[in-house]
């Protein structure tokens, strides 16, 4: 069965929030729209958003470490909310591993959020259903499109290509060997909800200077030798 | 099923091409329409410039193009109204240009010099800059002197080019990249598709900032560094790199002029010039080759004599007895004293650190050498089989930039660059044309007040690079002749002037007062303005018999900015979905390392309302008042529109050199130079609004040297001179300032009371000095750096009215070291008091580690006055949201130098934002939890679209209906 996921490389990720506006933007007017805004000039306001980067830091000063995290379905294998759904508007599709809502039958109540240990279902206060990313199901199934298009909105749009999309049960796909070569992981796996995305680490390089490589026949002041000469007493003129 | 959906089966579905212009990068998009409507913008994949990725600004357009803080009508304050209180009414466009074009015609046949023009972000300075020098004001300039001219003029007066649009990082090949201070805002996509790459290639990048986050938080090292002490990093990485060989020798020799002789006799007029030889010289060259080398067998002799093998180092006295040394010899003892314990005092490095840091540049550069199989020849006919590169690259902009030492900091990093050997090289830095150009380029400013004259164009450029004091814009007293004094012996290199200054120098009538102040996109009541809620002040200030001391304020802008409530005039200008724009080899282009690039905008919606783009506004003016560019000898109106004039416009007649370089000649078959080609539009169009010409590969590299790139670019008129752009390790421009001003040099001179500054700052060679006010200020009872940082999600101000983008950023924190609450009393989150010596704001702290102890931080320009940019007077932007410029002054306290000095780098002008110190304390219990300063609140304006309600749900299509 094929499962469509997201790959997102934590060591590229430069937290510009393309991934977040671009899918506001794709799916306020798609299939999943729209993303309401609630209270857009004023005081607090707040919105529907399927993607959203968190940025936290790592260690005091100045060994700190900041870490831009960007966060949505994770279109699980195992998803908690959808058994928890009591309407079945929650679902997994069978064809790609997309999980979804059928906003035709969510009642708003809110139990997929409550069962998802990720915190990424979105209500729509206004409409009162459930919203969530679709990894842009009607653009990745859009056979008029071409296949440089046919990928979610905030994949096209990252700047750092941070977000991989494809399959994750073929073995060969780009992003199961992203997974197997770079250490891949998934979050909170201890959850049992087998996260199809899977985030990629932070990699240092490092440089070891060797002090041989500073001292070097090479060097061009070696060039520059100005020793000049006198005519002071040296001991050839002194000592016999 | 969302599998049988197919998006574009709805509405009626079009697609056109633009460039984006949610931030200053010019990426190309692709604007979806449904209906009418923007549905999707998405970057275009074949654009040069962005190679299908969009930010989240770009991918944002929809919400700057519906916002509530558009404007939509010509308005003009209401008879009897105060200026100032928003009150306007709505009046025609013809009344607008007729209000307008009478009073100009008044001022250009009196004194053309009470007319200011000032620019804010706009990429249009080929036009407005043409429109200042045809109605003749010399007071005209862009947004530079206030963003990064250090960057500019610091590495063009050293290298012959500079970052962004005139060069960068190569991040295909470099091995080692370092970047130096914030930077995130300038070719930022670019930079992030180069990064990205880089990293996943296995490069390393280290990132030395006083805050870790953007870019920096992907480095693999952090540098953490107190603000405004990057020159003296600088320069003990280059003492360390000399001190252990690790320089690029060959390179220095052939490229630059660190083998050249200076003369080194004080007593001398020409000390610390370059000895002149006396030879042959060719004609009208920029710089003759009559300079000496010091030979080791044979002693002087003439610079790149083949099979010469100079000395870099040592004291030498020439046949008549002159001493001499070579320039390389001077930098080295300039550096003696700058060692890495030195700096590790003033910058917070450690010593280990920067040696380390030194050493790792010297030894990749050295020992990842990358050489292409590519043959070029120099400009004294060597052949080379082969271009050669050092892997270590370099980014910087404001934080380097907007200190009052960036402009010897960034000397520094030139020549920290140059001695590694990495300009126009492989892995290194790399031009984009129409740089290399000379050093100094060959435009320059107009040179006393006779240049200004009724009813005529202004003698000179409206902005050039000064080589030599007869260079200056100066009166016979040596005062500036500009309202913001560029170009006077107070700031000689203001190469792209003090926008910073106008407001308060036409307040103070010093230089002179002026009638009327047309701004265009500058925010100059809010967040491009220092020192904010004086300024705002003196815009509404008046003098004795009740009138206001700036008589006329013109606002053009797109939206409800802080600034358009003082305006006495408004003129609606047009999104950038709705307008024509060029990216001019003009002005400046978007060009490629690979070559030239330039690109347009094309309308994919009709225009809002009225709003007119400012460019057709400029060019009605400009006809009404009959300027000769824009009018036929008999006084006929020449261009219909600006698309017209864009297409017919030639820089004289028959030139050939329009706005555009792509498709010229009658059937477009040209390039760079030909005639008008009357569907040059469509051209673009067709072309995804970008023209690229890639470059031979032979062209492509050490193009400051490489004979065949500086022919091509002489043929086609990108330059004046094909000769050879040696580097300035030792800058004689400089000099020939510093002897003016101590007396030694023959003509102009500086007044007194700056020679001493003239003199001290105009050095040859990089030094590190404390920025200026800190010496006037008492740092100890303001200890802290104060900075902004830039937020990648938001351009400056622009993007508060987007209700997307706000919703990532409707307000800030005072981010800071726990150590500072700890220090001070207070807790994470705790309301407290900023306070400079010049004002105080009161914001909410939050702590991080990831931030220098010494340094406070916010993002730029979040906070809002109430009301403004369409947003309710409640909103967070005006109560949680504040503004660090509130404590920035924007004039440097009194001192010997002069009482109205701009807080300013005295070299070349650049506001120095980031100089500023404060002190933090917690506000107070009572308090009200809202920042302060507070302002009345600006009320809706007419035209302007109610606010909508608390939901909004955009979908294209539908939303109007």
């Amino acid at each position: 069965m094929t499962q469509l996921a997201l790959v997102i490389d934590l060591n590229v990720c430069v937290g510009c929030q393309a991934c977040v506006t671009s899918c506001k933007q794709w799916n306020t007017s798609g299939w999943a729209g729209p993303l309401v805004d609630q209270n857009p000039y004023d005081a607090e306001p707040s919105g529907t958003f399927f993607n959203r980067v968190q940025t936290f830091e790592i260690g005091s000063f100045p060994d700190t470490e900041t870490v831009h995290f960007p966060k949505s379905c994770l279109h699980c294998e195992e998803p908690p909310c959808v058994p928890v759904c009591p309407t079945g508007a929650s679902y997994k599709r069978a064809d790609n591993g997309v999980v979804l809502v059928d906003y035709d039958k969510c009642i708003g109540c809110k139990y997929c959020s409550w069962a998802c240990p990720y915190g990424v279902r979105e209500v729509d206060v206004q409409q009162r259903v459930m919203k969530k990313c679709t990894l842009c199901i009607e653009r990745i199934t859009d056979e008029s499109l071409t296949e440089r298009e046919r990928k979610p909105a905030c994949v096209l749009a990252c700047p750092t290509s941070a977000r991989l999309f494809g399959d994750v049960h073929d073995p060969n796909s780009a992003v199961s060997v992203a997974i197997r070569e770079e250490g891949g992981y998934q979050l909170m796996s201890e959850w049992g909800t087998k996260p199809s995305n899977h985030y990629l680490p932070r990699r240092k390089i490092r440089r070891h200077l060797d002090p041989d490589e500073i001292i070097r026949v090479d060097n061009p002041l070696r060039k520059e030798d100005l020793t000049t000469y006198t005519d002071e007493e040296t001991l050839d003129d002194v000592t016999w | 099923d969302p599998v049988s959906f197919s998006d574009r089966a709805i509405g009626r579905v079009e697609v056109k091409e633009t460039t984006c212009y949610m931030c200053a990068c010019r990426c190309g998009i692709r604007v979806h329409l449904r209906d009418g409507e923007v549905r999707y913008i998405e970057g275009n994949p074949k654009h040069p410039l962005n190679q299908g990725v969009i930010c989240a600004k770009g991918s944002s357009g929809i919400m700057k193009q519906y916002s509530p803080a558009r404007l939509t009508r010509p308005l003009r304050r209401k008879p009897g109204a105060e200026r100032g209180a928003s009150d306007f009414e709505v009046i025609s466009w013809e009344e607008a240009f007729s209000v307008l074009a009478e009073r100009l015609e008044r001022l250009r046949a009196e004194d053309p010099k009470r007319f200011a023009l000032f620019t804010g972000r706009d990429q249009m300075q080929a036009l407005t800059g043409l429109f200042a020098k045809q109605f003749g004001t010399p007071n005209y300039a862009a947004h530079g002197g206030f963003c990064s001219v250090n960057m500019a003029a610091g590495l063009i007066y050293t290298i012959g080019g500079s970052f962004w649009e005139f060069g960068g990082p190569d991040l295909d090949r470099a091995k080692l990249f370092v970047m130096i201070g914030t930077a995130e805002d300038h070719h930022s996509n670019p930079l992030k598709i180069a990064i990205s790459e880089f990293k996943r290639r296995g490069g390393r990048f280290i990132s030395i900032n006083p805050i870790r986050t953007g870019y920096s938080a992907i480095a693999d090292e952090w540098v953490a560094i107190r603000p405004g002490t990057d020159g003296a990093l600088l320069l003990a990485l280059i003492h360390e790199i000399i001190k252990q060989g690790l320089y690029d020798r060959d390179f220095l020799v052939q490229y630059t002029n660190a083998a050249e002789l200076v003369v080194d006799d004080p007593e001398r007029e020409d000390y610390g010039l370059f000895f002149r030889a006396e030879m042959h010289v060719e004609e009208g060259c920029f710089d003759p080759d009559n300079k000496l080398w010091w030979d080791r067998e044979v002693g002087p002799i003439g610079t790149h004599t083949p099979g010469a093998d100079p000395r870099l180092l040592g004291a030498y006295k020439l046949d008549d007895g002159t001493p001499v040394k070579p320039s390389f010899q001077l930098l080295k003892e300039r550096v003696e004293d700058y060692t890495p314990e030195w700096a590790e005092r003033i910058t917070g490095i450690p010593a280990e650190t920067i040696r380390r840091l030194a050493h790792e540049m010297g030894i990749t550069a050295r020992d990842q050498k990358i050489e292409l199989p590519i043959q070029w020849t120099d400009c004294w006919d060597n052949e080379h089989a082969s271009v050669t590169g050092n892997p270590v690259a370099f980014h910087a902009m404001r934080g380097l930039a907007a200190h009052s030492n960036g402009f010897q900091t960034i000397r520094a990093l030139g020549i920290l660059m140059t001695v590694l050997g990495t300009i126009d090289r492989p892995g290194g830095f790399r031009h984009r044309a129409p740089f290399p150009r000379p050093i100094p380029p060959c435009p320059k400013p107009p040179h006393g007040p006779e240049a200004v004259q009724p009813n005529t164009p202004l003698d000179g450029m409206p902005l050039g690079w000064p080589a030599r004091p007869e260079d200056l814009f100066v009166d016979e007293q040596g005062e500036a002749v500009r309202l913001d004094k560029a170009f006077s012996w107070e700031y000689p290199l203001s190469v792209h002037g003090l926008m910073h200054n106008v407001i308060t120098n036409a307040w103070r009538g010093d230089p002179y007062p002026i009638d009327t102040l047309l701004l265009f996109m500058a925010n100059m009541a809010w967040n491009s303005t220092m020192n904010t809620s004086a300024v705002r002040e003196m815009l509404v200030d008046k003098d004795e018999n009740g009138e206001y001391k700036i008589p006329f304020l013109v606002v053009c802008d797109a939206f409800s900015s802080e600034m358009v409530a003082f305006a006495d005039l408004v003129l609606p200008d047009t999104t950038y979905l709705e307008r024509h724009d060029v990216f001019s080899m003009l002005d400046r282009p978007i060009s490629e390392f690979d070559g030239p690039v330039d690109a347009v905008r094309i309308p994919v919606v009709p225009p809002k309302g009225e709003c007119k783009p400012f460019q057709d506004v400029l060019i009605e003016l400009g006809t009404r008042l009959g300027l000769p560019a824009f009018v036929s000898e008999d006084g006929r109106r020449k261009y219909r529109d600006y698309p017209d004039f864009i297409v017919n416009y030639e820089t004289s007649p028959g030139s050939g050199i329009g706005f555009l370089a792509g498709w010229r000649g009658k059937g477009g078959e040209k390039f760079l130079k030909g005639e008008p080609n009357p569907r040059q539009w469509e051209m673009y169009a067709s072309n995804g609004c970008v023209y690229h010409h890639e470059l031979p590969r032979s062209y492509q590299y050490m193009r400051n040297w490489n004979k065949g790139y500086l022919h091509w670019a002489r043929a086609h008129s990108m330059t004046r001179y094909a000769e050879p752009i040696v580097l300035h390790v030792y800058s004689e421009v400089l000099q020939r300032f510093r002897l003016a001003a101590q007396g030694k040099r023959p003509g102009r001179q500086p007044p007194e009371r700056l020679r001493q500054r003239v003199a001290t700052h105009f050095d040859p060679l990089p030094f590190y000095y404390e920025p200026l006010e800190t010496g006037l200020i008492d740092t100890h009872r303001y200890p802290l750096n104060a900075l902004t940082q830039r937020p990648m999600a938001m351009y400056h101000s622009w993007d508060s009215q987007n209700a997307w983008l706000r919703q990532i950023h409707s307000h800030n924190y005072l981010f800071m070291s726990p150590r500072v609450g700890a220090a001070n009393g207070f807790d994470d989150g705790d309301w407290v008091w900023v306070e400079s010596p010049h004002g105080k704001v009161r914001c909410q702290c939050r702590f991080s580690e990831a931030v220098e102890p010494g340094t406070v931080w916010t993002w730029n320009a979040i906070g809002k006055a109430a009301g403004a940019w369409g947003l309710s007077a409640q909103a967070d932007e005006a109560r949680k949201g504040f503004l660090l410029n509130h404590l920035i002054a924007e004039e440097l306290p009194a001192n010997p130098a002069g009482a109205h000095l701009s807080n300013a780098d005295p070299v070349t002008g650049q506001a120095a934002w980031f100089d500023l110190r404060v002190r933090v304390y917690k506000a107070a219990g009572d308090e009200p939890a809202v920042t302060s300063p507070q302002f009345a609140p600006m009320p809706r304006l007419p035209g302007q679209e109610r606010r909508r309600g608390k939901w909004q749900a955009y979908v294209a299509g539908m939303f109007k209906k």
